[in-house]
C-alpha cells in the first residue's frame, strides 16, 4: 500500500506545500438541444487538509456539477468543461492523461452521493462493491479484498459487518446504506472527500449520526472535506469555511463565524434570513424573492441583480463584480459589500 | 430585461409549446420522421396492390402455360414465369390481397379480443384480472406456430381457400400481447387523478372506460396492433409454406415461396420476388409501428 | 426466494395443464369426426379407425380423452404415427441434431445481440447505433420463410460457402448456416432490448459511483452496466425459445435437417395427426420447463427479486 502511494507521488509536478485542492475559475456548460446551459461560470475555492469547506446555494446553482467536474465524472456529452483549473497539490488534474486521472479518483479524491440506494449497484453485494476498489486499485486477491471490506464496514460502525458484507444494497436501511457509501469513499484513504448532500435523503436523527460519523472519520484521517448542502444548520456545526454559490459562481467565501455574524453579500444575507429560527418564532420568514436565473440566459452584470434589494445601475452592467477582498480570508462578489456589511 | 412584462412575453412561446397535447406533439414528431413517411407510402402502395391489382398488371394470375415454364423476364411478365408457367409478377401482385386480408382480419380479431380481455382485467382487477391473466399465461404457454399448425389444419374444409381458417387461427392465438399492453396501460391510466376524480363524482364504469381510459390507452395499443399486423402477415406466409395455411387455388406469397423453393437451383426468380414483396410488406408495418411508438415515447431515442 | 419459487411452480403447473389442454382442444374440438381430423384428407380404413379409437379413447367423453392423453404424455407413451412408427422413438431419433442446432443458434444470437446491443447503447444516436437499428428493422421484417430459402440459395447454392443440406450426423460447420438463419429470428429483439436497457442503465446513479471509484470504462460497462442490463434480456429467453421452435420447423425443412422440426413439418404435410399432436405436446412441455428455468435465472440475476 505504501508503495502505491509512493508511485502516486510520482504525479508530475506534485508539490506537498501547494494547497490540497484549489479550483480556479471553473466553467462548465451543458450543450443540449434547447441551448447552452452555463451551469458553472467561474467557480473558485481552495481546501486545506483537515478542513471542512461547506458549499451552499439554492437548487440548480451548480454545486453538484462542480463536484462532478472535480471528480472528472461529468456526463459528456452534454457536459463540457470549457475553462479553469483543478489543482490537487499543485498538479493540474485537467492536464493529466485519463489513466492517471483515474488513479486520482478514490485514491486521492473521493465522493459521496446523495441517494445511496440508487448510487449503489443493486445487483452486487456491498462486499463486492467495496472489495472491487482493493482489487482494481491495489491488485488484492478476492479474499484479502473481502476482509478489507469487512474492516471498512466495521469502521463505519455497521453492526455484524462480517455477515452484512454479503448483503445487497436494498437489504440495508437508509442510514446504513449511507454508511456503506462512506466506507466506499474512504476505502483507499483519500485526502479529499466531497460529500454531495450526504444526509438530505435521511430522517433527522439519522442525519445527525451520519454527520457525526463523517466528522469523526475526517478528524482521524486529517482529510479535507467539501460538504455540499442546503442545510445552514448543519453548516454552522461542522464547517470551518463557507463558499456560497449563485448561478455557477462563488459569490462569497468566508470563515463560518464571520459569515453568520456579518454576511458580505446580499445573497448570503438573504439565505441566512430564510433560515427558520427558534428565537424568532412567530416572525415572518424571509423568503428570497424571485427565482434563480435560467442558466441559458444569465443576467448581465451581477447575476443576482434582478433579485437584489441593494442593486443599483453598475450591477446591471458588465463586467460582473470581481471577488473583492472584503476582510482577511474573506471575499465577496458584490460592488456594494460595504453597505451590506455595515447594515 | 428587469421589466417583468418583458420577461413574461419572452417566456410565453416556451410555455405554450410545453402545454401542447401529447397527441399533438406526437403528430408533430411523426411529420418530421422520415421512417414514418417511407412506411406510410409503402403501406399505401401495398393497399393499392391488394385491392386494385389490375392497376399494376393486366395479366391474369391464373392463366398459366406450361410452355412458359421457368422462362426469364419478358415484356409483360417482368419477373418471368414459375414452374407451371405462370406469370410471377402477376401472381406476386395478386398475392398481396390474401396477405392483407388475413393480416388485417386476424389483427382486428386479436385486437377485439385483446381489448375486451385487457380492458376488463385492468379495469376490474381482482378475480377478473387473476383469471384473465392466467388465461393469458396459458395461451403464452403454447408457442404460437405450434398451436397454429395443430389448429389451422383442423379448420378448413378441403374445398375452401383457407382464408377463414388462417384468420381464425391467428386471431385466437395472438391476442395476448394486445391484452397485456391494454391491461397495463389501463392500470396506469386508472391511477391518474382525473380518473379517480371521475369515479368519485359518480361516473359509471362504462363511461369512465370509454371517455377517459380508452383514449389514453390507445397509443400503445395501436402500436402493438400495427406491429402485430406485420407479424401476422409473416405468419400467414409461414403457415401457407408449411401447408396448413392458404391452399388450393389461392394466390399467396407463402405458397409461391414453397413451390419455388424446390426449383430454386433451376430458377431463382420465382422464389426471390414473392420473398421481397413479403419482407417489404412486413417491414412497412413494423416501421410504421416503430415510428408511432417513437413519437409517443421519445425519451429513449 | 422460496416463496418466489413456490409461486412460480404453482403457476407453472396451472399453465402446464392449461396449455396441454389447449393443444388437445385445438386438435379435437369442433370436429364431427375426430378420426378424420387425425388422418386429414386420407380415407381411414376400418382397422385404422378402430386403432385410433382405442388409442385416443374416442368412444368416451372429452375429459376422459384428455385424461388418457395426459397420462400418455406423462409416461412418455406417445402412441404410433399413421406410418406405424413409435412416436417416442422418432422423437428420440430426432432430438440430438435439433439440440445442437438450437444451442448453436442461441449462442450465435446471444453473442451478436449482447455485444452489438451494448456498443449501440454506449454510442447512442451515433452512426453505429442508427446502423444497427436499421439492421434490426430489416431482420424483424424477414420472416423465416423468406430468410431460410434465400440464405440457402445465396450462400449454399450460388456462393457454395456452406452445404445446402445436411444429415443426421451433421458437423457444426454443416449446421452453421441453418443456425445463423435460426439465430436471426431472435437477434433483433434481443439486440433492441439490450440496447434500450444499456441506455437506461448508463444514466443510473450507480454508474456515476462506479466512475467515481476510478474504475476503467471497460469495467464500468461490462461489469456494472451489463449485469443490470441483462436482466430484461434474460426474461426474453423464454419467449425466444418459442420463436426458435417455430423457426426450426421451417429451417429444418428447408435445409433437410432430420430433426424434430423436420419430422413435424413432414407430419403436417402428410396430415399425420398423431405425430403432430405428440411432437407439439412434447415441445410445449419443454417450452414450459425452460420458462420456469428462466424465471429462476431471473431471480438469480436480480437480488431484489430473490429476497422478495
Ligand atoms: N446532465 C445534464 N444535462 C443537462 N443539464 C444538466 C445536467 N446536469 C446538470 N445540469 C444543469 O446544471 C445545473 C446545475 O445543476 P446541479 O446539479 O449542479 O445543481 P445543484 O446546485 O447541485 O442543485 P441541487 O441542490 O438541486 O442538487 C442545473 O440547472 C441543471 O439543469
Ligand atoms: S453587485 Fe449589486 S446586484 Fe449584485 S449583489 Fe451586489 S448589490 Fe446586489
Ligand atoms: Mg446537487
Amino acid at each position: 500500500m505504501t508503495d502505491i502511494k509512493a508511485t502516486m507521488d510520482a504525479l508530475p509536478g506534485i508539490d506537498h506545500r501547494a494547497p490540497l485542492l484549489q479550483i480556479n475559475d471553473l466553467h462548465v456548460e451543458f450543450r443540449t438541444r434547447d441551448g447552452v446551459a452555463k451551469a458553472v461560470n467561474g467557480a473558485s475555492f481552495w481546501l486545506s487538509p483537515g478542513e471542512t469547506l461547506a458549499i451552499l446555494g439554492e437548487s440548480g446553482c451548480g454545486k453538484s456539477v462542480t463536484a462532478q467536474a472535480i471528480m472528472g465524472i461529468l456526463e459528456s456529452p452534454p457536459g463540457h468543461l470549457t475553462a479553469g483549473e483543478i489543482r490537487y497539490r499543485g498538479v493540474d488534474l485537467l492536464k493529466l492523461p485519463e489513466a492517471q486521472r483515474r488513479k486520482v479518483r478514490a485514491n486521492r479524491i473521493a465522493m459521496i452521493f446523495q441517494d445511496a440506494l440508487s448510487a449503489l449497484n443493486p445487483v452486487y453485494t456491498v462486499g463486492f462493491q467495496l472489495a472491487e476498489l482493493f482489487r482494481m486499485h491495489r491488485g488484492m486477491s478476492r479474499s484479502d479484498a473481502k476482509n478489507r471490506a469487512v474492516d471498512l464496514l466495521d469502521q463505519v460502525k455497521i453492526p455484524a459487518a462480517r455477515s452484512r458484507v454479503n448483503d445487497y444494497p436494498h437489504q440495508f436501511s437508509g442510514g446504513m446504506r449511507q454508511r456503506v457509501m462512506i466506507a466506499m469513499a474512504l476505502a483507499l484513504d483519500p485526502e479529499v472527500l466531497i460529500a454531495d448532500e450526504p444526509t438530505t435523503a435521511l430522517d433527522v436523527t439519522v442525519q445527525a449520526q451520519i454527520m457525526g460519523l463523517l466528522a469523526e472519520l475526517q478528524q482521524q484521517r486529517n482529510m479535507g472535506l467539501v460538504l455540499i448542502t442546503h442545510d445552514m444548520g448543519v453548516v454552522a456545526d461542522v464547517a470551518d469555511r463557507i463558499s456560497v454559490m449563485y448561478a455557477g459562481r462563488v459569490v462569497e467565501e468566508a470563515p463560518v463565524h464571520d459569515i453568520y455574524a456579518r454576511p458580505g453579500h446580499p445573497y448570503t444575507r438573504a439565505l441566512l434570513e430564510s433560515i427558520p429560527r427558534l428565537d424568532l418564532k412567530g416572525h415572518q420568514l424571509n423568503v428570497i424573492r424571485g427565482l434563480p436565473p435560467a442558466l441559458t440566459d444569465i443576467p448581465r452584470g451581477c447575476a443576482f441583480n434582478p433579485r437584489c434589494r441593494y442593486a443599483k445601475d453598475p450591477c446591471r452592467q458588465d463586467p460582473a463584480p470581481p471577488a473583492y477582498a472584503i476582510a482577511p480570508h474573506r471575499t465577496a462578489r458584490c460592488h456594494f459589500f460595504r453597505e451590506v456589511l455595515g447594515e | 430585461m428587469s421589466d417583468p412584462n418583458l420577461i413574461t412575453v419572452a417566456e410565453a412561446p416556451d410555455v405554450s409549446g410545453r402545454s401542447r397535447s401529447l397527441a399533438g406533439d406526437a403528430w408533430a414528431d411523426l411529420r418530421r420522421n422520415k421512417i414514418f413517411w417511407v412506411s406510410a407510402v409503402l403501406v399505401v402502395v401495398i393497399l393499392l396492390m391488394a385491392f386494385l391489382p389490375s392497376l399494376f398488371t393486366s395479366a391474369d394470375p391464373g392463366a398459366c402455360a406450361l410452355s412458359n415454364k421457368h422462362k426469364g423476364p419478358t415484356g409483360s411478365a417482368i419477373f418471368g414465369y414459375d414452374f407451371q408457367g405462370c406469370d410471377v409478377f402477376a401472381r406476386t401482385i395478386y398475392g398481396t390481397r390474401a396477405s392483407i386480408e388475413v393480416g388485417v382480419l386476424s389483427t382486428l380479431m386479436a385486437g377485439v379480443l385483446g381489448l375486451v380481455f385487457g380492458l376488463s382485467a385492468g379495469y376490474f382487477g381482482g378475480t377478473t384480472d387473476a383469471v384473465l391473466s392466467r388465461l393469458t399465461d396459458i395461451m403464452l404457454g403454447v408457442p404460437f406456430l405450434l398451436g397454429a399448425v395443430v389448429f389451422s389444419g383442423r379448420l378448413s374444409g378441403s374445398e375452401d381457400d383457407g382464408v377463414w381458417a388462417v384468420t381464425l387461427t391467428l386471431g385466437v392465438l395472438t391476442w395476448t400481447s394486445a391484452a397485456r399492453v391494454m391491461r397495463s396501460s389501463v392500470i396506469a391510466v386508472k391511477s391518474q387523478d382525473y380518473v379517480a376524480a371521475g369515479r368519485m363524482l359518480g361516473a359509471s364504469p362504462g363511461r369512465l372506460m370509454f371517455r377517459h381510459i380508452l383514449p389514453n390507452s390507445m397509443a400503445s395499443f395501436i402500436v402493438v396492433l400495427t406491429i402485430l399486423l406485420g407479424t401476422n402477415i409473416a405468419a400467414e406466409a409461414t403457415l401457407s409454406y408449411l401447408g396448413v395455411g392458404l391452399k388450393g387455388d389461392a394466390v399467396s406469397w407463402g405458397l409461391q415461396i414453397a413451390e419455388a423453393q424446390d426449383y430454386a437451383r433451376i430458377a431463382a426468380h420465382p422464389l426471390i420476388w414473392p420473398s421481397i414483396f413479403l419482407a417489404a410488406t412486413v417491414l412497412a408495418f413494423i416501421m410504421l409501428g416503430d415510428a408511432i411508438r417513437d413519437a409517443f415515447d421519445p425519451k429513449l431515442r | 426466494m422460496f416463496r418466489y419459487i413456490v409461486r412460480r411452480l404453482l403457476q407453472m403447473i396451472l399453465t402446464f395443464f392449461g396449455a396441454t389442454f389447449v393443444v388437445f382442444a385445438l386438435m379435437f374440438a369442433n370436429q364431427d369426426d375426430p378420426i378424420q381430423a387425425l388422418v386429414g384428407e386420407k380415407t381411414a380404413s376400418d382397422s385404422l379407425r378402430a386403432a385410433l379409437t382405442e388409442r385416443y379413447h374416442l368412444d368416451e367423453g372429452f375429459l376422459t380423452q384428455y385424461w388418457y392423453y395426459m397420462k400418455g404424455l406423462l409416461t412418455g407413451d406417445l402412441g404410433k404415427s399413421l406410418t406405424g412408427r413409435d412416436i417416442s422413438e422418432m422423437l428420440a431419433d430426432a432430438w440430438p441434431v435439433t439440440i445442437r442446432l438450437a444451442i448453436l443458434a442461441i449462442l450465435i444470437a446471444a453473442a451478436i445481440a449482447v455485444t452489438t446491443g451494448v456498443y449501440a447503447g454506449i454510442r447512442r444516436g451515433g452512426l453505429f447505433d442508427n446502423g444497427t437499428l436499421l439492421m434490426t428493422l430489416l431482420l424483424l421484417a424477414m420472416p423465416i420463410v423468406v430468410l431460410a430459402p434465400l440464405a440457402q440459395l445465396v450462400f449454399a447454392m450460388e456462393l457454395r460457402w456452406f452445404p445446402a443440406t445436411t444429415t443426421k450426423n451433421a458437423t457444426l460447420y454443416e449446421l452453421l448456416l441453418p443456425a445463423l438463419v435460426l439465430a436471426t429470428t431472435v437477434i433483433a429483439t434481443q439486440l433492441r432490448v439490450t440496447r434500450t436497457s444499456v441506455v437506461e442503465n448508463l444514466r443510473a446513479d450507480y454508474v456515476r459511483t462506479a466512475r467515481a471509484k476510478g474504475l476503467a470504462p471497460r469495467r464500468v460497462t461490462w461489469v456494472h452496466v451489463l449485469r443490470n442490463s441483462l436482466i430484461p434480456v434474460v426474461t426474453l429467453i423464454g419467449v425466444d425459445l418459442g420463436v426458435l421452435m417455430s423457426g426450426a420447423i421451417v429451417t429444418e425443412e428447408v435445409f433437410n435437417i432430420p430433426g424434430v422440426g423436420f419430422n413435424l413439418a413432414r407430419g403436417i404435410r402428410t396430415e399425420d395427426g398423431p405425430l403432430v399432436v405428440g411432437f407439439v405436446s412434447v415441445l410445449v412441455i419443454i417450452f414450459l420447463i425452460v420458462n420456469l428455468a428462466v424465471d429462476l435465472l431471473y431471480a438469480a440475476l436480480d437480488p431484489r427479486i430473490r429476497y422478495e
